[in-house]
């Protein structure tokens, strides 16, 4: 046997030296044979426009995730490659995530955060049966009648988004009977998180007052902060995104409005930026650097040491997304997207730094974890420029299924397409 | 809707108007005298709001008022003997491109230094405030806001139309060799008028710095209405410029009041699109080469 085994290995030696000779030692050969060696995984998200700062976290986390990925021998022995690129839109994200599968064998796509792109992105993973997972875009229709076999969804949808802060305002009495007003940014991730938004009003017996569908390339918001006080409102429900919710929430300061706020998009850069004395309000985050659990503080340490900042909510979706899919291929020793799909379909526990694991629900492959509700403290709270915010506890609590805040199958189903 | 919020609406729309000029005023300015479509002239808004950030921790608000503005206008110096002056009097193709590029670089040296994340920047203390004008109740800042854009607009119109300065500009852009046959040299006119252009845009950053988003591509926010307050108004036209930024304004705040405001930035642009239909030069372009 031993002797079989000698000769078997020498002829495997001769024949590859003879392969080498025979090809000329061509550089492009040998540039093939390196690249087999790395595992290579593609990152897309917006790096500028009205998204761009949310995208500045979600790359900086990425390369942190692949790094720390790789100092603990990467993925099956392999070293991973990150391919990171400006999204831009919705008709350059599906050209370079084509290309990022095609040319550069990626063995999947990550990040995200435009609804719209995650849309494209997700038909060209699925005609080239490639996973994407998703760590930004939150439209419930994504995991509805959009979804798709090869896409997953680490971001929240909005139905969890809705469900977990409207938690805070039914327990503070802001729903039943209680007038709201809305404004809502004029794309797809608003118009879809105004739906649901009116779906959980109607169900909890509240009305809305006003809402006004608002350009994504408007600065100014007086007209409507105008129209606010007139309508006299119980709440002010903010649907905006990006750098809109910053501008809003300083000229609301401005105009020394008193209304409660609240609003269901939200992301920590913007109340960050926002600052102290203007950011005001309820709101529901997937994440936030406070968390008190190893992981988190692993995680914010890690981050602040190597960028010299608090990592925000992006930045935990795409380094949560990376890590799963590193954890999947080492413990399958395959990195081949329908062995993976099946793996996480089969319903797999994932540590996301939280208190407990999370999976995703197989129906509409949407991440099943725990959200929080953060409120602004108040001024004279305030010690230092992130930490603006008080959390509630988990949501759902640790008696709940996980599925409590999740878009029922009436609400929004999804059939895969085959 | 009441009568009542119609006319706050009105009113807010005509102060909202009042800051697409700070940046409207410059472009066309520049545009004027030399030639040159400043696509950059956004960016030097931002970089306006951004001196603001870094220099007010220590002259204050009060001081990086005054010394963000200056150090936009030199900076303006700069850009128009090292680049601006290589296209005076060329293909407007050849000046749109080089401050197309402009702008990017100077987005992009913004992002490398601060960041892409927006940065927090508010209002000081002893301007906040509202103030009751009859039952109409506004942000004092705003009206503040109003007092020293006008206060701009005044001086510009008096610089440009009582001094020995002004005089030689608007003969210069009228007509540069006469200027030069009669022995004035236009070079330091175009110099300042760059500084008075650029300076502005960056002053509107400083002014704006305290209600808006601060962030590396806020320049590009700004620059569309800002031409679009331009075309319409007439390019080199002063009180075009003035009527079409108030104008933009006006529409903007009424479709939001009566509750088109998802067609309120389109509505900006049917406007330009009317205008043009029936003053191809713009409201008051019919001297397109003059500026006054």
């Amino acid at each position: 046997m031993s002797n079989n085994n000698q000769f078997t290995r020498r002829s495997l030696l001769k024949t590859a030296g003879g392969i080498a000779l025979v090809s000329g030692i061509s550089a492009p050969a040998i540039l093939r044979a390196q690249t087999a060696e790395v595992i290579r995984i593609g990152h897309l998200t917006p790096r500028t426009g009205f998204l761009g700062p949310l995208g500045e976290y979600a790359a900086m986390a990425a390369d942190l995730a692949v790094e720390e990925i790789n100092a603990a021998g990467g993925m099956m022995g392999r070293k991973v490659e990150l391919l990171k690129e400006d999204s831009v839109n919705p008709q350059t994200a599906s050209t370079k995530a084509e290309r990022m599968i095609e040319r550069d064998k990626v063995a999947c796509i990550i990040g995200e955060i435009s609804s719209a792109s995650c849309l494209t992105i997700a038909q060209v993973a699925s005609r080239t049966k490639t996973l994407y997972i998703n760590t930004g875009g939150n439209s419930d229709a994504l995991r509805g009648k959009d979804c798709q076999r090869y896409m997953f969804h680490v971001e929240s949808q909005n139905s969890m988004y809705v469900k977990t802060v409207g938690r805070s305002f039914l327990r503070d009495g802001l729903v039943k009977g209680k007038k709201w007003y809305s404004l809502t940014a004029d794309y797809s991730f608003g118009h879809d998180l105004l739906k649901v938004s009116k779906r959980f009003m109607e169900a909890n017996g509240g009305q809305f007052v006003g809402d006004d569908l608002v350009p994504t390339d408007a600065a100014d918001f007086s007209a409507y902060l105008l129209k606010i006080r007139e309508a006299k409102p119980d709440l002010v429900a903010i649907n905006l995104a990006g750098n809109q919710t910053t501008n809003f929430l300083k000229q609301y300061a401005e105009f020394g409005l008193t209304i409660p706020v609240g609003g269901f998009g939200f992301d920590t850069a913007l109340a960050w930026a926002a600052g102290k004395g203007n950011f005001v309000g309820t709101w529901p985050v997937v994440w936030h650097h406070q968390l008190d659990t190893p992981g988190s503080k692993a995680f914010v340490a890690a981050f602040t040491k190597k960028y010299n900042k608090p990592p925000e909510n992006q930045a935990w979706g795409d380094y949560i997304a990376i890590k799963i899919v590193a954890q999947t291929i080492n413990e399958l020793k395959s990195a081949e997207s329908p062995k993976i799909i099946q793996h996480f379909e089969k319903g797999a526990k994932f540590d996301l730094l939280k208190t407990r694991p999370g999976y995703f629900r197989a129906s509409d492959h949407q991440l099943m974890h725990e959200m929080y509700a953060v409120t602004a403290l108040p001024a004279d709270k305030i010690k230092n420029q992130w930490d603006i915010f008080a959390s509630s506890p988990a949501v759902p609590g640790p008696n709940e299924d996980l599925e409590v805040i999740a878009a029922t199958k009436e609400e929004n189903s999804c059939t895969f397409p085959s | 809707m009441s009568a009542m919020l119609l006319a706050q609406q009105i009113l807010n729309g005509l102060l909202d108007g009042v800051y697409y000029l700070l940046i409207a005023l410059g472009l066309s300015l520049i545009f004027s005298l030399g030639g040159i479509v400043n696509l950059a002239h956004g960016a030097f808004y931002a970089i306006g709001a951004y001196l603001t950030l870094v220099l007010s921790p220590w002259l204050g608000f009060g001081g990086s008022f005054v010394a963000a503005p200056v150090a936009v206008a030199m900076l303006g110096i700069v850009i128009e003997r090292t680049l601006f002056r290589r296209f005076y009097r060329s293909d407007p193709i050849l000046s749109l491109l080089m401050t197309f590029g402009l702008a990017m670089v100077a987005e992009q040296a913004l992002r490398m230094i601060f960041g892409a994340p927006p940065l927090s920047y508010s209002i000081p203390p002893w301007l906040r405030g509202q103030v009751a004008i009859g039952s109409f109740i506004y942000s004092f800042y705003r009206v503040v806001l109003l007092g020293i854009a006008a206060t701009c607009i005044a001086g510009l119109w008096l610089l440009l139309q009582k001094t020995s300065f002004g005089r030689v500009v608007r003969a210069g852009v009228q007509n540069p060799d006469m200027v030069g046959a009669l022995g004035i040299s236009l070079q330091p006119y175009m110099s300042a008028v760059a500084a008075l252009g650029i300076g502005l845009a960056g002053f509107a950053g400083v002014l704006l710095a305290p209600i808006y988003s601060i962030h590396p591509a806020m320049g590009q926010e700004i620059i569309t209405p800002a031409f679009v307050v331009v075309v319409i108004g007439g390019l080199g036209s002063f009180w075009g410029v003035v009527a079409a930024a108030l104008l933009v304004g006006l529409v903007k705040g009424v479709m939001v009041g009566i509750g088109y405001s998802a067609a309120s930035t389109a509505a900006i642009y049917l406007l330009m699109l009317l205008v043009l239909l029936f003053r191809p030069r713009g409201l008051f372009g019919e001297r397109i080469t003059r500026f006054e």
